[in-house]
């Protein structure tokens, strides 16, 4: 069964997403939240690390967390899925197991 | 310096709401301004998260603080500077910071921009110059 990984820093500040995606396993889902949300967006300086996880990885954003710090479904990465509380919800019993990045 | 005023720069470094810091330096910026001093602001490395348009907190229930920056330029704050590289590594333009002014007493209350955007090299100039340089 794959495994959720949840990710609550910033990329710009702390390495947790970068060591997320490089031990996170194809077929896995990666949700980003609380400060991590802004490694969803276009153009930084990580998105070529995010959009090469969308190949084979199921990324998706927090879209409460997302829209709290003045973005939306416009400004994130092509592939990456946005989900509501229902939503991680549902991707918690989805899974067999989840790992955060602290 | 003799006549007592010190130039204060409060630097802001960390994205808002997953931490406190971005409130909290907020209230003491605001703080400061009841002193007389001459502030100025920095927005820099996740610190421009902070001034990001359309900040919408309704599903979150977090408190939406940012409408209070619109707020510095009528504490005579209007020195906030923007680093051009920590926009760039995040896919940030201007156009996703809020339109922060403030009126110019010397120019018939002339309404200004706030943001000033400047380099990484001139903002470590700028950080030379003040007597109180205060982070978070």
């Amino acid at each position: 069964m794959a495994m959720l990984h949840t990710v609550n820093k910033s990329p710009f500040e702390r390495n947790s997403l970068n060591s997320c995606l490089t031990k996170s396993k194809e077929g896995s889902t990666i949700l980003l939240i609380e400060d991590a949300v802004v490694g969803a967006l276009k153009g930084t300086i990580v998105a070529d690390k995010l959009t090469a996880a969308v190949a084979n990885k199921n990324v998706c954003v927090l879209g409460s967390d997302l829209n709290t710090r003045g973005f939306t479904e416009a400004d994130i990465i092509d592939g990456i899925k946005i989900v509501d509380y229902a939503g991680f919800v549902d991707l918690v019993a989805e899974h067999s197991n989840v790992q955060s990045w602290l | 310096m003799s006549d007592g005023i010190k130039k204060f720069m409060f630097v802001n470094t960390k994205a808002p709401y997953g931490t406190v810091y971005a409130l909290e330096s907020l209230e003491v910026v605001l703080i400061s301004a009841a002193f007389d001093q001459s502030v100025s602001l920095v927005f820099c490395d996740d610190g421009v998260f902070q001034i990001a348009n359309n900040q919408k907190t309704d599903d979150s229930g977090m408190k939406n603080f940012s409408p209070a920056y619109k707020a510095l330029g009528d504490y005579d704050i209007n020195k906030l500077y923007v680093e051009k590289e920590s926009l760039e590594e995040r896919g940030l333009t201007l156009d996703n910071l809020m339109a922060l002014t403030y009126e110019d007493e010397d120019d018939d209350w002339a309404e200004k921009p706030s943001i000033i955007l400047v380099t990484r090299a001139e903002l470590a100039d700028l950080m030379d110059e003040q007597d109180v340089v205060i982070s978070s």
